[in-house]
């Protein structure tokens, strides 16, 4: 009986991982996903977080992708290791603070050592040639074969013909003819792929799966680094940075300033770390207050955050004032108008 | 059998199904987790990991924002790595 070979997929949640695992599994392989998490992905935070997106439904699209195609899904936990790939990237940044191609080669590294020690025979990735303009190009998906260490092994469904034949093209154990010679910007082919596999509701994220290729969220990581004077982060870090309103009225502190309810919720957990004021005489947002401040400083976000409540044409408003060892004090202030609001202060 | 609880409250998908993923991992087939988690995404994801990885989910109780999620070990896979 001829052996079952086995392959490992990325599986990221959109439609080119699950179409690449789909055409694989047809030629009779066992396939498993794998997910990386990295404290960046999309995946489903502001909808948890947000009220407003309450109503749509919740789910994460990697875990989605693997009950679709039926396989089990490894989610990995990859936040530590990452902060390299986003702090030293070798191969620099595209538009915004995204290190696609690092991330790529990461990625497909992890994935190449996960196979070998599993027993898997070779990986699948639904990158497309010409699809995206770092990591998807003729130039540069040789690169994430070479750096990755996955060399022949790593095979690319979707646009295989248009690329050299790989080991498990080689060795018979994938027809390449059955595979793929898709490239380009366009989606027409893969969502008439998708027909054909009768896949319907999947996702089709606008900007993609990563937060760092989005300019707002890139800006307060730069800020965050900057006024820290290192590159580092932490998990909560970047988390935050997904939430509320940020502001920086002066250099040596910010205000995170919920939006809606589900992020006042979200932020109440991290109460205990920061000094965080509420408007208590009008209804009115929760402001997490960054960095070490001066009463003046505090005076100044008990007005912004009185600014961002329901008593902003009020004459004065009530904000309570906690400091992280728990005190709580009252300030009455004049909430400040729009237009003592520099537009820079935002970030 | 046994019985462990998860802690994944104020934790976003998909760090409560990692969570539960490591946990499981440590488990016999037949234990039971107990994972309790704030995002209401769970309500999706658990269960479809549940069914992907041979698991199976038991009672789901909600009170105010905190969800609590009883997951039966399967036989099958634990290696989750």
């Amino acid at each position: 009986m001829p052996t079952t070979r086995k392959a490992i997929a990325l599986i990221s949640g959109g439609l080119d991982s699950l179409l690449a695992a789909r055409v694989v599994q047809e030629q009779g392989i066992h396939v498993e996903g794998i997910n990386f998490y990295t404290g960046f992905c999309v995946e489903g935070h502001t909808h948890a977080i947000r009220r407003q997106d309450r109503e749509r439904p919740k789910r994460n699209n990697a875990l989605w992708s693997a009950g679709q195609l039926g396989i089990k899904l490894h989610i990995i936990d990859i936040i530590d290791e990452y902060k390299d790939v986003v702090i030293n990237p070798k191969h620099g940044y595209g538009a915004n603070l995204n290190p696609c191609l690092d991330c790529k080669i990461f990625m497909v590294d992890k994935a190449h050592r996960w196979m070998e020690a599993h027993g898997f025979d070779f990986i699948i990735t639904g990158e497309v040639v010409g699809q995206r303009p770092m990591s998807q190009r003729k130039d540069t998906m040789p690169v994430v074969a070479r750096d990755s260490g996955a060399g022949d092994l790593l095979v690319r469904p979707l646009c295989a013909r248009n690329l050299p034949p790989t080991l498990p093209e080689r060795a018979g154990w994938l027809d390449r003819e059955r595979l793929h010679a898709f490239s380009g910007r366009s989606r027409k082919p893969q969502i008439a792929l998708a027909a054909q596999y009768g896949f319907e509701d999947f996702a089709q994220p606008a900007g993609g799966c990563c937060f760092l290729t989005d300019r707002q969220y890139s800006v307060k990581l730069a800020d965050l680094w900057k006024t820290r004077g290192n590159r580092n982060y932490e998990l909560d870090d970047i988390m935050l940075l997904k939430v509320g309103r940020h502001l920086r009225p002066r250099p040596n502190f910010k205000l995170i300033v919920g939006r809606e309810e589900g992020e006042n919720h979200f932020l109440e957990g991290y109460r205990k770390r920061f000094i965080h004021l509420l408007p208590s005489s009008h209804a009115g947002p929760l402001v997490l207050l960054d960095g070490t401040v001066n009463e003046d400083d505090i005076l100044l976000a008990a007005r912004l955050a009185a600014r961002f409540s329901k008593g902003r044409d009020a004459a004065s408003v009530t904000v309570e004032v906690n400091d992280n060892s728990g005190t709580l004090r009252h300030l009455e202030v004049e909430p400040l108008q729009a237009a003592d609001i520099p537009q820079d202060w935002y970030l | 059998m046994s019985s462990r609880i998860v802690d994944a409250r104020n934790l976003l998908c998909p760090l409560p199904v990692i969570r539960a993923q490591d946990a499981a991992a440590q488990c016999r087939p037949g234990d039971e987790l107990q994972v309790l988690c704030t995002d209401p995404g769970v309500l999706h994801d658990i269960p479809v990991w549940c069914r992907i990885n041979g698991h199976s989910v038991g009672a789901i109780t909600r009170l105010d924002r905190e969800i609590a999620i009883t997951i039966h070990v399967g036989g099958e896979d634990r290696d989750d790595g």
